[in-house]
């Protein structure tokens, strides 16, 4: 299906979201667009899904215009859309997500679970998606959960696939699988919108890019036609360096040695086998890791929130194997966790409450039980200056700041607070070029400052563009170590796949 | 894929930067903007009052014989009709009114009333703030009351001493009850409304049982009603022709500390923390578990001292189920309050001028007392559902919410 956006404004009280945007997606085409958080991506795709209505502009499917008031109608004129957070029946099995909404029936009322399990395996097989109809979508890993998506989208015969971010929550071999899956799907004669802002991805799967800034069109170019460099550039309106500047690392002093560590997750099945490694003062250990190697667990034993069932943790040469969190923060620890909405943040809170959430308890910010108001604002005016956090102000509920500034708040507090080790887990996931670029620069500031840095990244870029020396874990343990000057994405990558080097 | 994503169409563009700038419910520092957030705040409940009082009027009309009866012969009489209906109502708010906040002597029983509905309400609120659902204030507010009756009728010392001490045993026994609920959820995971019910009826027994011991039972008498509290635990009413007694004082200082607690200390930090979002309390490093403990004794507590209120002011016998009912009206009017303290007292309040002057109502007109309880259940759905309230007056969307988040929180974690 031939999908034209015709000059789309789409304006909400005070902001004006996209303005005069034009877009055509050809059949068989990849067409990737292209943006920072915040550019119109989100917005543009559901004003085509039918999730919002256009302030002026035009839809044209095949030429003809069209108008949707709300998705069902955009999923009857065949466009399917996946987005960035699933909407699945955790408890339901495959089959029964996927027809959920169009059951087939054997007689009024009566479900044929045969018939939608045929066509689910039938559509599976015929895209090369993999997925077993009758398991439980919650006891499936994120990726297939993603395919599942896939799968309702063409189960409703879906011409036209919008695409919001897919590869965020994937890991590098589950990226190439679905670039792959896109491809084909492009092959049949599909039209694709690939909503992304991973230069590396784009180039490799669009035939089109659209770069959105600001709401706007500034560019559509094709691969072959730019590099990531002019992507990252036209993206962020400024020229963006993509390699973090930073000097040869001098580590000093050991600061954090792990001694033959185990650790159960929550399953109680062994997720950290017997792991050693230390980390000096001055230097950025990064581990890299294929997602669900041990590293979560892992990080979350070493910050005192998991108990470790063996081995030790010392920091500064004393035993700290199984403090709490609390303990850990006096002892100088600042950690930045994977899933900055759930354990970093408190939505509803304030930014400034925000800014000292592990900080209450001590002074300046609270002397015996009252809490002292006016230091927290203090320290929240000085560190969203400081961080660049872009919030209305200070008492905004950092739930309505955007993905980039809510990660600021994060590593803003953590940083105003750490003494001697710091802890980083995905610390970019999900963010722009700008932002990235911003806490990278951040991380090697901290690390010149003499502070011990403990990286744990699924990101192989970012893991090659800050570590001095990577660790690289497999199934649970360590599988081998790399200088940072000698890692690249081979010799790394086939560590993290669990090649022996 | 039929069904949108619940918070794209509702939610501002999510895709855009700073969405909320400048947008009606952004926080803002200082006197004015504190001010600008209680003014919207109040408009849904107060809309919803309205209503309730409006659809009351209705049912009061349509209850009545007498009008009913007019209301048959409308296409002969249409005048007589309307102008009845009308009679009925104008009469029976009015006496409403009068018997509610019309005299010094019907607005001291408004206040008198109010005072433990107002300390059982801010028991529930604090619950919720931190993330609890506190369905036991009827039997924390009972055990409460038998502690402080059980002081006050087994010693006998100046009131200096036996006041403060029944109040604090009052406390102490509702905060007891509180805490095993919340005991319960830290260590088991069972889910505090189930739990906080089934104390309800605990207590409820533990109150029978009493009454049949000779501890709680008049000398004498084998029927299950205790000695009457004596003069040295009575909450002293200060002023002569005004009957309030200190409990009322004491429930403002308590809903005043209770704000105190939440705002401006760090345990208050931590419960709400726990009640936002436990992942990152613990995260932070607080006692996800402690503080769940601590939560529901304070909660337990202040509806201890709710009961306590009752039983040392305005009702000094312990009997039979003790007003139970209580507990339950707090819930509703923490609903109505959206769990804030000042909300709870405003509420609590209203609630309060309702059953003291449905007596008034009942004796001066025909319409029974039990309207008063429709127009409260009323209320309560309509800030529980605010779509409703919304569409009958056309109100936009951001202005409500707050009452459906807290009844939607039922048993949502």
């Amino acid at each position: 299906m031939r999908v034209e956006l015709r000059g789309i404004t789409k304006r909400f009280p005070g902001v004006v979201a996209n303005e005069d945007v034009n877009l055509v997606v050809e059949p068989g085409q990849v067409h990737a667009l292209l943006g920072e958080n915040g550019a119109g991506k989100s917005t543009l795709m559901n004003v085509l899904f039918g999730l919002y209505r256009q302030t002026e502009g035009e839809v044209l499917l095949d030429g003809v215009p069209t108008s949707f008031s709300s998705p069902a109608d955009a999923i009857d004129a065949g466009i399917g859309m996946v987005h960035q957070h699933f909407m699945l029946v955790p408890v339901f099995t495959v089959a029964e997500n996927v027809m959920l909404g169009v059951e087939p029936t054997s007689a009024p009322g009566v479900l044929d679970r045969d018939a939608a399990r045929r066509r689910v395996l039938e559509l599976s097989a015929r895209h090369g998606l993999d997925v077993d109809p009758d398991a439980m979508v919650e006891d499936l890993p994120v990726g297939v959960q993603q395919r599942v998506e896939i799968l309702k989208a063409l189960y409703r015969e879906a011409d036209c696939l919008i695409l919001d971010e897919p590869t965020a929550v994937l890991t590098p071999s589950e990226i190439d699988d679905m670039l792959g899956i896109i491809r084909r799907l492009a092959d049949e004669g599909r039209s694709v919108i690939f909503i992304s802002h991973k230069l590396r991805e784009v180039r490799a799967i669009a035939d089109t890019i659209t770069i959105l800034r600001r709401g706007r069109v500034v560019d559509t170019t094709t691969p072959d036609e730019s590099d990531e460099q002019e992507l990252a550039t036209a993206m962020v309106g400024r020229d963006v360096q993509l390699v973090v500047d930073r000097s040869a690392a001098s580590p000093t002093d050991v600061v954090l040695q792990v001694s033959d560590l185990r650790v159960r997750d929550e399953r109680d099945q062994l997720a950290v086998a017997d792991v050693s490694f230390d980390v000096r003062a001055g230097e950025i250990v990064a581990i890299a890791g294929v997602q669900g190697n041990g590293q979560s667990e892992l990080v979350s034993a070493i910050v005192g929130l998991r108990r470790p069932t063996a081995g030790r943790v010392e920091l500064d040469g004393a035993d700290v194997t199984g403090a709490n969190p609390a303990r850990m923060v006096e002892l100088g620890v600042a950690h930045v966790p994977e899933d900055r909405q759930r354990d970093g943040l408190i939505s509803s809170f304030p930014v400034s409450d925000n800014l000292v959430l592990n900080l209450t308890g001590r002074s300046p910010y609270s002397r015996g039980i009252r809490m002292d108001r006016r230091a927290i604002r203090e320290n929240a005016e000085r560190l969203v200056q400081d961080f660049d956090i872009r919030t209305s102000s200070i008492d905004a509920a950092v739930g309505t700041l955007s993905g980039g500034n809510q990660q600021k708040v994060i590593v803003g507090r953590e940083m105003s607070h750490t003494e001697r080790l710091l802890v980083l887990s995905q610390p970019t996931r999900g963010l722009d070029v700008g932002s990235i670029q911003y806490i990278h620069h951040r991380i090697v500031e901290a690390r010149d400052q003499g502070l011990a840095v403990l990286l744990n990244s699924s990101e192989l870029d970012e893991v090659l563009a800050l570590a001095d020396r990577v660790i690289v874990m497999y199934r649970g343990g360590v599988i081998g170590e790399v200088s940072g000057d000698e890692a690249t994405r081979d010799s790394v990558g086939m560590l993290m796949a669990g090649a022996r080097a | 894929m039929t069904a949108p994503p619940a918070e794209a169409p509702a939610a501002p563009p999510p895709d855009v930067d700073d969405p909320l700038a400048g947008a009606p419910h952004e926080r803002q520092p200082g006197v004015a903007g504190a001010l600008r957030e209680v003014a919207l705040g109040l408009i849904g409940p107060l809309l919803a009052i309205l209503t309730a009082l409006i659809v009351g009027a209705l049912i009061i009309v349509f209850t009545d014989p007498t009008t009913l009866e007019a209301w048959g012969s409308f296409f002969s009489a249409p005048g007589t009709a309307l102008a009845d209906s009308w009679d009925l109502i104008a009469t029976s708010y009015r006496a409403l009114f009068d018997s509610s906040l019309g005299s010094q002597r019907a607005l001291a029983r408004t206040l008198v009333q109010s005072t433990p509905l107002i300390l059982v309400g801010l028991s529930v609120a604090l619950a919720f703030k931190a993330g609890m659902f506190n369905i036991g204030g009827a039997g924390q507010l009972i055990v409460g009351a038998m502690a402080a009756a059980w002081i006050g009728i087994t010693f006998d010392l100046p009131q200096v001493v036996h006041l403060p001490l029944a109040l604090v045993a009052g406390v102490i026994g509702g905060a007891v009850w509180g805490g095993i609920v919340g005991f319960l959820k830290a260590r088991t995971g069972a889910h505090e409304v189930i739990t906080s019910i089934m104390l309800n009826f605990v207590a409820l027994r533990l109150l029978d049982y009493a009454l049949s011991t000779d501890t709680f039972r008049r000398p004498g008498r084998s029927d299950p009603i205790s000695p009457e509290m004596p003069a040295s635990v009575r909450l002293p009413e200060p002023i002569d022709s005004f009957r309030v007694h200190l409990g009322f004082l004491l429930a403002l200082l308590v809903a005043w500390g209770a704000w105190w607690l939440l705002q401006r200390t760090t345990i208050g930090f931590r419960m709400r923390a726990v009640g936002a979002n436990p992942h990152a309390a613990r995260y932070a490093g607080m006692g996800v578990a402690a503080t769940t403990v601590l939560s529901m004794g304070i909660a337990g507590g202040l509806a201890g001292l709710g009961g306590t209120t009752i039983l040392l002011g305005s009702t000094p016998r312990l009997t039979g189920g003790f007003f139970a009912s209580v507990g339950f009206d707090a819930i509703a009017l923490a609903l109505l309050g959206r769990a804030s303290p000042i909300g709870v007292v405003g509420a609590g309040l209203l609630f309060g001028a309702l059953q003291a002057g449905s007596t008034g109502m009942q004796a001066q007109t025909s319409t029974p007392i039990d309207i008063i309880f429709v127009i409260q259940a009323l209320i309560i759905l309509f800030v529980a559902a605010p779509a409703i309230v919304r569409t009958v007056w056309r109100v936009k969307e951001t202005r409500l919410g707050a009452g459906q988040r807290f009844s939607a929180g039922w048993g949502a974690q």
